[in-house]
């Protein structure tokens, strides 16, 4: 199987999705969630009329910045930050089921931890594959389709905002660190093939290397994708609303993980190898 | 059959036995006979649900430190958080969760209520930071006593305030049972009240938390050892929130209530019911895959997916790890990528096979050559995991309680799962697998 034939497909492919994405991020940016920018997401069950709801809160003069209905007699509200009094002056009115206020000072925290997590594990990644291959091109290319799912990780979910309401949360970026391992889990295996098919035979073309490693792992890839694609696709469409755009963002992730092992790190490494050559 | 594979089946067994028992419910009822699941002596066998499944509060308060000398907020944060605990104790909550934390310099209050659906009342409770004050009552003359206030009752300040308070608790008066109030003084305190004891015997004393009168007992008798008991006609929930606000004038730092969450009983036993639905289907699909690609193969898979679930419930149990949904989702993914070492197993013992192996060679040689991808492969998601989970409590990386849910799961998950992919599949498959030359 001639798998790295493809690499100029491959490169259309994973440039058009990154164009998409960053088109998406510099027009419509992100739904963010009160995890980000601070504010209140209160979840409530009553049998009255969202108009009524809406009374209810302008006779206390709160704003009210969104109201969604979940299910029968379920909303969400969302608003600026609601004081405690303000809250027990309504709060008889309904029932309660959930309540989430928050500053904006957690965002800004939110942000600059999830950064210093992903250069971190990066290093970390650069570092392990680096040292178990014994060959920095490796580990340039595991953590290079990293980048470039993570990329298209968040500029899917500027897109799922500004068409589904999909929001960023904290939640959103566990998905993402995950992504980043899940995609290298992958990567891993071919290279890991790649390493033992040169060890058989040292003077082998590095893309045809690549080409036996591919085709003898890609089943596997292919298998053990779907399993995982089962397990967040149930979550998906039976789990909870509250999590179901968690289980979306790590769907998203675990595709462009597959992909991407064949289709970004190791044409990477072929490049490099190339350079080297010369 | 060898020696050793015949013990490590065995081992197998136990360990299976060992998980149902742990699994069990408490009481089985199996043809009219009753079946208890054994005490642990160390802990509850119960599941540890999270706030957001079982319901309840999480509170993050901001500590103002900035009005305390330095060498002096270590002590203070110590004792604020001691002040709370108590607080909240009399609140009445019980496995309340209290942390400190630090975030780049900004110490914080992480407080977690579990159970609690009202927290209105707990933030009043936890977060006043009135000043408490001790004042006496006066004389007013009679044509005054229309315009005057409470305020101007008591307006003999006996120099008694919050900081001269040690602790304040709920006792029950041994004479007739009826719940009592008891204040504990500092020796500073105790001269100052024995002054105020004498000065207003047989008149009244009020407390006052910033300008509210909390309460104001009549003086009996002049208190010289500085132990002293408010009685009255209390409720012992009276009694206790007296308590709690009188506990609540000493905190010896300033805090202001950063963020609260609350989440009804309801919504997390939903969560629960739907995250575990979601679950089963999905490792009802992950089985019929297994045996549809693998057949026989797939259907040991499957029987080591079985154990791996049992293996990784009785540890959530043992340790305990506290379930959060986030956590839920962390073990459904680690389902998946237990059957990834299965996965990669078969597909060598298949290349294998394809050479012309026999069977027996081939699956040893299929679980040798992919040991060294499974190696490699999960420790790079270990090594995602434990950024997630920030064991050393690092403050610039995450340290919220559905991140760390999530990363404990996962990583518990991969371990378990390498081991039933790897060992108990393949000496399942050594003692049942087919003799094929």
């Amino acid at each position: 199987m001639n798998i790295m034939k493809f690499r100029p497909v491959f490169f259309i492919l994973s440039g058009l999705m990154i164009v998409i994405s960053l088109f998406s991020i510099i027009k419509w940016r992100f739904q963010l969630s009160v995890d980000f920018i601070g504010g209140t997401v209160w979840e409530i069950n009553t049998d009255k009329s969202k108009s009524d709801i809406e009374k209810i809160f302008q006779k206390e003069k709160i704003e009210i910045n969104s109201i969604s209905q979940t299910s029968t007699n379920q909303y969400v509200l969302k608003f600026k930050p609601i004081s405690n009094e303000d809250k027990q002056k309504i709060e008889p009115n309904f029932k309660t089921l959930r309540f989430e206020s928050l500053g904006p000072s957690l965002g800004k925290e939110l942000m600059r931890k999830t950064i210093v997590a992903i250069i971190l594990s990066s290093l970390a990644l650069l570092w392990f594959i680096g040292s178990k291959f014994k060959d920095w091109t490796f580990g340039l290319g595991a953590i290079l389709a990293n980048f470039h799912d993570a990329f298209i990780l968040i500029g899917s979910f500027s897109l799922f905002g500004h068409f589904f309401g999909a929001e960023l949360d904290t939640l959103f970026v566990t998905a993402l660190l995950t992504t980043l391992s899940s995609s290298v889990h992958d990567t891993v295996v071919t290279f890991d093939r790649m390493r033992e098919l040169k060890h058989q035979n040292l003077k082998i073309d590095w893309v045809q290397l690549a080409n036996q490693a591919v085709s003898e792992t890609i089943v596997r890839s292919i298998n053990n994708s779907m399993t995982i694609i089962f397990m967040l696709t149930s979550l998906v469409v039976l789990g909870g609303a509250s999590t179901r755009w968690f289980a979306a963002a790590l769907l998203v992730g675990c595709i462009c993980g597959t992909y991407s092992s064949t289709a970004v790190a190791i044409p990477i490494v072929l490049f490099f190898k190339k350079l080297q050559k010369h | 059959m060898n020696k050793k594979v015949q013990k490590n089946f065995w081992l197998i067994i136990g360990l299976v036995f060992l998980s149902l028992i742990i699994n069990m419910p408490k009481k089985l009822t199996i043809n009219n006979r009753d079946f208890y699941r054994p005490n642990f002596k160390y802990r509850s066998l119960d599941l540890k649900y999270g706030l957001d499944l079982a319901g309840g509060a999480s509170l993050i308060f901001d500590i103002d430190t900035t009005k305390t000398k330095k060498e002096d907020i270590p002590s203070a944060l110590e004792s604020l958080k001691g002040n709370i605990e108590r607080r909240v104790n009399l609140f009445g909550v019980s496995e309340a969760n209290i942390q400190l934390s630090n975030q780049m310099g900004q110490n914080r209050l992480i407080i977690e209520l579990p159970g609690v659906e009202d927290i209105s009342q707990a933030i009043n409770l936890i977060g006043k930071t009135a000043q408490l004050s001790f004042k006496g009552e006066i004389i007013i003359p009679p044509e005054a006593t229309a315009t005057a206030t409470v305020k101007d009752l008591f307006s003999k300040d006996t120099g008694l305030n919050g900081s001269h308070l040690v602790r304040s608790a709920v006792k029950i008066n041994p004479n007739n049972g009826e719940p009592e109030v008891s204040l504990e003084f500092s020796p500073e305190g105790s001269k100052l009240f024995e002054a105020a004891s004498k000065e207003f015997l047989n008149k009244r004393l009020a407390i006052f938390l910033d300008d509210t009168v909390v309460s104001a007992p009549v003086v009996n008798t002049v208190i010289t050892d500085g132990n002293a008991v408010i009685s009255g006609k209390f409720t012992s929930q009276d009694a206790k929130t007296l308590a709690a606000q009188l506990n609540a004038g000493a905190l010896p730092l300033s805090i202001k209530l950063l963020q609260q969450d609350q989440i009804g009983a309801t919504l997390g036993k939903d969560s629960i019911d739907k995250g575990v639905k979601a679950g089963l289907i999905g490792l009802l699909l992950v089985s019929i895959f297994m045996i549809g690609n693998y057949g026989y193969l797939g259907f040991i898979a499957d029987i080591g997916l079985i154990i791996y679930g049992l293996i990784t419930l009785s540890l959530y149990r043992l340790i305990p790890v506290t379930l959060t949904f986030p956590g839920i989702v962390g073990f459904i993914l680690s389902v998946g990528m237990a059957v990834d070492s299965n996965i990669l197993i078969f597909a060598r013992m298949r290349e294998e096979l394809r050479r012309g192996k026999p069977w027996n060679m081939a699956m040893e040689l299929g679980f040798g050559r992919a040991w060294d991808s499974i190696k490699d492969a999960n420790t790079c998601t270990i090594i995602t995991g434990l950024i997630l989970f920030n064991p050393f409590n690092w403050t610039f990386l995450n340290t919220s309680g559905m991140v760390r849910g999530f990363a404990v799961t996962l990583i518990l998950g991969i371990f378990i799962g390498i081991f039933t992919g790897v060992f108990v599949t393949r000496n399942l498959l050594r003692v049942l697998g087919r003799q094929k030359s």
